[in-house]
This record gives C-alpha cells, sequence and structure tokens, in this order.
C-alpha cells in the first residue's frame, strides 16, 4: 500500500527513499520533494509546540489523483514522508499512524547504533526490512 | 525404496520424461541422498527441520551438504547453477529425492561431457564423482547439515557457492594470520587454525589432476549403510579409511551430542575466546555487569579496520535490544562477528542462535562462578592466584553446561586469567550462512519501547538487567554448586595464601601516617587524612612485601610519638593498630576451615571492611587525642597566665 517511504534530514536532503514500483522511482522522488513545502507550511503553523505524539503525525498532506501523500516529523525535525495508493479505500487514518510509529521506532534503532553518523544516508538491513514489510503488506 | 525412487523421479521430472535409473545408480544416489538428509539426526528421511518443514512427508536433502557435494564433483559453479535449476530444486525450493536424483544424473552427465541437459540424462551414464577429502568431507556433513535455510534453500546454496570462492580467494592470497588489530590477534590462531583444513579441502577440489578417485568418497557409504557398497570396488582404501572414518564420525557425533542443540558452526563462542572477549569488556568496562556505552564500543571496534558499514551492520545484529550500548554478552557477540567477519566469513542475515544474549548466558556459567567467589578480590588479584583460577575454571568447564542460565550482571569475569591463546580450539569447522529464526530477534524488537536513555547508573543497569528474557536466577544457586567438591577442594589451597597476602596490610597501613602527621607538627586535618586512609586501604595489593610492613610501622609509631612525653597515648594508637592486625589475623583462621565459599566471601568482606574502619578510627583518635592534648596545654597556660595576672587586677 505504500508505494514510497523517505526519511528526510533536517536540512531537507533524502536519508532513505524507496519506492516500491521501481519504474517510476522520479515521480515518487518528485512527489516527496515537492511535499517537503507542505510539511515546512505545517510545522510552522504548529508553532513551537511538538511533545505530543499526536503532533508529530502530519495527517494527509496533499492528495493526487492516484497516490495520497502523508507526513510524520519528529522532534529533531527529521521528517517521514509516506506516499499511498489512492486505490485503497479502507486505509484508515490509524493504520498511517502505526505505521509511522514504526518507521520512527526503526529510525531509533538506528540512530542507536553508534557507527551510524547522523546526517548519512540510511543503510541498516532491519531498516530496510522493516521498510519492505510495510511495503509489501498490501501489495 | 529404489522402485518408490524411481517412481518419484519419473514422476517429478520437470519435462516429464522418466528417470531411469540403473541398479547401481539407485543404490549409490540413495545413499547420497541419506547422506545429505540424514547427517545431522543421524537417520535418512528425518532430515534437518527447515527441509522437513519445507516438504513435510518427504524425505529432503539439506542445502548444505547437497551444495558441498555437488562441489565436490569438480564442476564449474555455473553448471552447478544450470543442474540445480534444471533438476527442478530451484523451483520448488528443495532438494527432494526426485531433485537430487536428477541433480545427480545431471552431473554425471556433465562430468562425462555430456550437456546439462534433461535429455542427456536419459541415456546410461556412469555414476558421478565426486573428490572430497575424507575427514573434512565428514567434518563438513556433519556441520552444515544443520539450521541452514528457513528460508528457501537453493538461494542459500547459490549463495553458499559464493562466499565459498570467495573465500577460495582469500585462502590464495593469505599465507600469513590475518591482518587483525592487536586487540583481537588471540582468536586469529583458532580461525587461523580452522580455515586450514578448508583450503586444504579446497586444495584437493582443485587440484583435479591426482587423485581422481572416488574411493574417500565411496568409503564413507559402508560407513553410512553398511551393508551397501555400492558399484562394487572402486577403490581399495575403503577398509583402510573406515577405521579412521568411523572415529573421525564418531567423534564428530559426539561433541555435537553433548553441545546444545546447536552443532558445530562459526558462530559459537569457544571458552578461550570467550575469556578473551571478557577480558576486553574488562578492560572497557571494569563492571562486567554493566553496558559499554556506544561510543567506547565504537572507538574500540573501529581499531579492528573492518569498514563503516560492516560495524555498522555487526552493531545492528548483535545490539539486539537496541539500546546504544553493549552488555556482556552482546558485546562477545559483536567481537565474534568481527573475528569471524576478520577471516573472511560473510554476516550472517540475522544474529545465530549461539551468539544471542540468552544462549550466550546460558552457555557459560562458569563466569558467574569468578563473581561469586572472587568479587571479594576484584580489585586485587595477584599473581600467584592465577594458577589457582586456571584450575578452577578448567574444573568447572568440565563441570559445567546443563546449569541454570547465568545472569549478566554478575558475571566478574576474570581479568587476570592468562589467555590459552595457542590451544587448537579451533572455530567449527564449517562456514554456514545461518539465518537463524529471527523470530527471537523480533520479539525483542517488538516490545514497547520502554527505554531508559542513560545507561551509566547502576539502578538503569538493574533496570536493564530485568528486560532481557531470562530473568536473574536467585544467587542461592550457587550455593548448591558451592558445595561441590572441586571446589572446596580447589578453593581451600588458595584461600590461605590469599588470606595471608590480604589481610595483614590493610591494617598494616594505617598506623604509617600518624608518624608522618606527628612529624608534620599536629596539624589535625582529619579529612586529607581520612581520604588517606580509605586510599591506603583499598590500594592494598596483597602482595609479601606489604606483610613485612604490619612491624615497622608501629614501630616508629612508639619512637616517635614518645618524644612528645604522650606515653598513654602513645599505647592507644600502636593499640588500635595493632589491635585490628592482631585480631584480623586471628579472625580468619577459624573462617578458613568452615562453611561455604559464599559465607567466606561475605566474612573476608566484612573482615575488610571492618578493618578499614578500625583504622580508619583509630587515626581518628589518635589525631582528637592529639588535638586535647594541645588544647589542654593552652588551656593550663591560659590559667596560668590569668592567675598571674589576677593579683595585679585585684590588688
Amino acid at each position: 500500500m505504500a508505494v514510497c517511504v523517505a526519511v528526510i534530514a533536517k536540512e531537507n536532503y533524502p536519508l532513505y527513499i524507496r519506492s516500491v514500483p521501481t519504474e517510476n522511482e522520479l515521480k515518487f522522488h518528485y512527489m516527496v520533494h515537492t511535499s517537503l513545502d507542505v510539511v515546512d507550511e505545517k510545522i510552522s503553523a504548529m508553532g513551537k509546540a511538538l511533545v505530543d505524539q499526536r503532533e508529530l503525525y502530519l495527517g494527509l498532506l496533499y492528495p493526487t489523483e492516484d497516490y495520497k501523500v502523508y507526513g510524520y516529523v519528529t522532534n529533531s525535525k527529521v521528517k517521514f514522508v509516506m506516499v499511498v495508493d489512492s486505490s485503497n479505500p479502507a486505509l484508515r487514518d490509524n493504520e498511517i499512524r502505526s505505521m509511522f510509529r514504526k518507521l520512527h521506532n526503526s529510525y531509533t534503532d538506528v540512530m542507536c547504533n553508534p557507527f551510524y553518523n547522523p546526517g548519512d544516508r540510511i543503510q541498516s538491513r532491519a531498516f530496510d526490512s522493516m521498510v519492505t514489510s510495510m511495503m509489501i503488506q498490501v501489495c | 525404496m529404489e522402485a518408490a525412487a524411481a517412481a518419484a523421479a519419473g514422476t517429478g521430472c520437470g519435462p516429464g520424461s522418466p528417470l531411469l535409473l540403473s541398479d547401481g545408480e539407485q543404490q549409490c544416489y540413495s545413499e547420497l541422498f541419506a547422506r545429505c538428509a540424514g547427517t545431522a539426526s543421524g537417520g535418512p528421511g528425518s532430515g534437518p527441520p527447515e527441509a522437513a518443514r519445507a516438504a513435510p512427508g518427504a524425505a529432503t536433502a539439506a542445502a548444505g551438504p547437497v551444495a558441498d557435494l555437488f562441489r565436490a564433483s569438480q564442476l564449474p559453479a555455473e553448471t552447478l547453477h544450470q543442474i540445480t535449476e534444471l533438476c527442478g530444486a530451484k523451483r520448488v525450493g528443495y532438494f527432494g529425492p526426485t531433485q537430487f536424483y536428477v541433480a545427480l544424473k545431471l552431473i554425471a552427465a556433465a562430468q562425462s561431457g555430456l550437456p546439462v541437459r534433461i535429455e542427456s540424462i536419459k541415456c546410461e551414464l556412469p555414476l558421478p564423482r565426486f573428490m572430497i577429502s575424507k575427514t573434512e568431507g565428514e567434518i563438513r556433513f556433519g556441520n552444515s547439515a544443520e539450521l541452514h535455510g528457513t528460508k528457501v534453500q537453493i538461494p542459500y546454496v547459490i549463495s553458499e557457492k559464493n562466499t565459498f570462492k570467495r573465500m577460495d580467494d582469500e585462502d590464495k592470497q593469505e599465507t600469513q594470520s590475518p591482518t587483525m588489530s592487536p586487540l583481537a590477534s588471540p582468536p586469529s590462531s583458532p580461525p587461523h587454525y580452522q580455515r586450514v583444513p578448508l583450503s586444504h579441502g579446497y586444495s584437493k577440489l582443485r587440484s583435479s589432476t591426482e587423485q581422481m578417485h572416488p574411493a574417500p568418497y565411496e568409503a564413507r557409504q559402508p560407513l553410512v549403510q553398511p551393508e551397501g557398497s555400492s558399484s562394487g570396488s572402486q577403490g581399495a582404501k575403503p577398509p583402510r579409511h573406515q577405521a579412521s572414518l568411523i572415529r573421525s564420525f564418531s567423534v564428530e557425533r559426539e561433541p555435537q551430542d553433548n553441545n546444545s542443540n546447536y552443532p558445530e558452526e562459526p558462530w559459537r563462542i569457544t571458552e578461550e575466546q570467550r575469556e578473551y572477549y571478557v577480558n576486553q569488556f574488562r578492560s572497557l568496562q571494569p563492571d562486567p555487569g554493566s553496558f559499554i556505552s556506544g561510543s567506547v564500543a565504537k572507538n574500540f571496534f573501529t581499531k579492528s579496520k573492518l569498514s563503516i558499514p560492516e560495524l555498522s551492520y555487526i552493531w545492528e545484529l548483535s545490539d539486539a535490544d537496541c539500546d546504544g550500548a553493549l552488555t556482556l554478552p552482546e558485546f562477545c557477540a559483536a567481537f565474534h562477528l568481527i573475528v569471524a567477519r576478520k577471516n573472511g566469513y560473510p554476516l550472517p542475515d540475522t544474529l545465530p542462535p549461539t551468539l544471542q544474549p540468552e544462549y550466550l548466558q546460558a552457555a557459560f556459567p562458569k563466569t558467574k562462578w569468578e563473581c561469586t567467589l572472587f568479587d571479594s578480590y576484584s580489585d586485587s588479584m595477584p599473581a600467584n592466584q592465577q594458577p589457582h583460577d586456571l584450575n578452577w575454571m578448567e574444573k568447572l568447564s568440565i563441570n559445567d553446561m546443563t546449569d541454570f542460565p547465568v545472569p549478566t550482571q554478575d558475571m566478574t569475569g576474570n581479568d587476570k586469567q592468562a589467555l590459552k591463546s595457542t590451544t587448537d580450539e579451533a572455530l567449527p569447522k564449517d562456514m554456514s550462512e545461518n539465518p537463524a529464526t529471527p523470530k527471537e530477534s523480533n520479539s525483542l524488537k517488538a516490545r514497547p519501547r520502554s527505554r531508559s536513555y542513560s545507561s551509566t547508573s547502576i539502578e538503569e543497569a538493574m533496570k536493564r538487567g530485568e528486560d532481557p528474557p531470562t530473568p536473574p536466577p536467585r544467587p542461592q544457586k550457587t550455593h548448591s554448586r558451592a558445595s561441590s567438591l572441586d571446589l572446596n577442594k580447589v578453593f581451600q589451597p588458595s584461600v590461605p595464601a590469599t588470606k595471608s597476602g590480604l589481610l595483614p596490610p590493610p591494617p598494616a597501613l594505617p598506623p604509617r601516617p600518624c608518624p608522618s602527621q606527628s612529624e608534620q607538627g599536629f596539624e589535625a586535618e582529619l579529612h586529607p587524612q581520612l581520604s588517606r586512609a580509605p586510599s591506603q586501604a583499598a590500594e592494598s595489593s596483597p602482595t609479601k612485601k606489604d606483610i613485612p610492613y604490619s612491624q615497622p610501622p608501629s614501630k616508629p609509631i612508639r619512637r616517635k610519638l614518645r618524644p612528645e612525653n604522650q606515653a598513654a597515648e602513645n599505647q592507644e594508637p600502636s593499640a588500635t593498630a595493632g589491635g585490628p592486625a592482631s585480631a584480623a589475623t586471628v579472625k580468619p583462621h577459624p573462617t578458613v576451615q568452615k562453611q561455604s565459599s559464599k559465607q567466606k566471601k561475605a566474612i573476608q568482606t566484612a573482615i575488610r571492611k571492618n578493618k578499614e574502619a578500625n583504622a580508619v578510627l583509630a587515626r581518628l583518635n589518635s589525631e582528637l587525642q592529639q588535638q586535647l592534648k594541645e588544647v589542654h596545654q593552652e588551656r593550663i597556660a591560659l590559667e596560668n597566665q590569668l592567675e598571674q595576672l589576677r593579683p595585679v587586677t585585684v590588688l
């Protein structure tokens, strides 16, 4: 269901981006890039209070005809962007939230690795497998 | 068996052409299949669990032995790939009897020079020839038939081929020990030893010139199925090899049965390696129950000169609870993975079962012993204790296993253990990619994120100790072992030595600052003295040279204090100093003979603490006495002055 998952660093460059249909990958990259504007907009609108988990989840950023883009930002301004297929109507908000939570947990695990320098591309296999499971689970 | 095999082969063959096997071929193939399927558990048809899961109800051959067998056929890898594809194993995902027989026939065809096609196996072919050196083949067969693939087995076969090819290159390149960092050098000899048989096996494989005799291979068949001697007289060697093979085979079987369910594999940590890892852990973090923080571990592992992505991956594998710090079993697992990687083994996809923290905690209970018995000596381990330690460790290593799980917190390790680095406790012979069941790691990750972010305080360490799946056992269990004969036998000879070395110095040291203090002019600074007292008591290294000090310090006290006309107080410090000494020397003797080790240790700790407290109090007392004297003197002087002055005012 999640056709593309991206982790964007604070400086708005991608730490990890992966799409399931490997063709047309550039399109997803572009969508993620454009969604960053929306993310910034939502962050600035939210103000200073970002402690609550509920506010970490940004919700639907914008829908297109085929896809919907959801966003999530961590306290360190690392953004998770997920592009999902619009054709699945039963995808509830809760499921998206849980997917983001899993992403956040895996990201934390990656951070805990002392050999990982923040700002590097994420090459953790555990993270990869988690994202794969998220992408394939609905397909 | 032959009829069923032929029928199955007929039905299972891909293009649908029936597979006709001659009698000799059938016998040979069935024996080979039995070997591949049944080496681990000793029976055809039972097979490794994964194979059984993959094909319930039918015997399947594990990918490992099959891969070895195929490689032993000396065919190029591409041919072997083709064969595996053609025989249908790739399609179905496992090597059933059908696929196996077809594959063998294809190998025979390839060896005869025929193209690898299904059609080529229809004709009559000689038997496939496999050349494996006898003992390594046995070992490999015995070892690799284990938990190979929980998932698809054929990709594993191919990946193993690739990895073996890579190892081969490394074999050719390296003639010396691997270029490991100094801290990792002791384990290099066991892995190096282990790679020698592999390289030897490969040299035999590669040298296709001589020894085109299937005799060593055929000779093994009587072992598996003594009744059959396949295709008759292929070599005269069988009778000669049989005895040695039987011996090696039985020896190979035995450690597998004795140890826990996991057969020998490169991911099993040997005793020496374990000690070495524990030593290294202690060098980084004195308390074996606590953690190594991420940055410390990073600096340490970076010295191994592996690439950062690899180190990152090793960390990911070994830090099971993902807290950014390594406990002792996690550290051992990580170190072991690094060692294996330095020696050319590819890293597994998941943490092998023998490297998981629960297994490591359970498999090495002896370190628990070191904790309970040597806890009191943890700061002061003299050289003379090492032989005792070694004896004791050896006895425990014989007795251990099948024991209670051991908590990591109590493992003090044996920092002064002489590392037996040169012994031939090699890593297990075969390298096997071992995607172990991931469920344990998944369960660990799936637990709620109740993490604390500081891993340095003791409370955090204790809390952290509750999180891993195996809760720490109650210390009472150590009592049951404490009464074992070995410990008492070994412990008692060591105790008097340690007692004599340990006890006199603490009471001897405190009196020493007294004369120096009195020399300085009675500046009673209590705090520096108090701080000096504990430091001096703590640094008491019970070497023999401290014992003579028990005599000289007391004499200067008497000599130096007497000139100040403080005869009464002279006796006090020396008495108090001598008191603890004599009391302490008297005290340990009764305790030596009786009681279990745990009580001894507790008593010794208490004794030492009391002595230190005694010493501190004695010194404090003496200084206060001196102050009192001074004050008295001043008072007397002032009263005299007052009396001298008073008559003047009165009058």
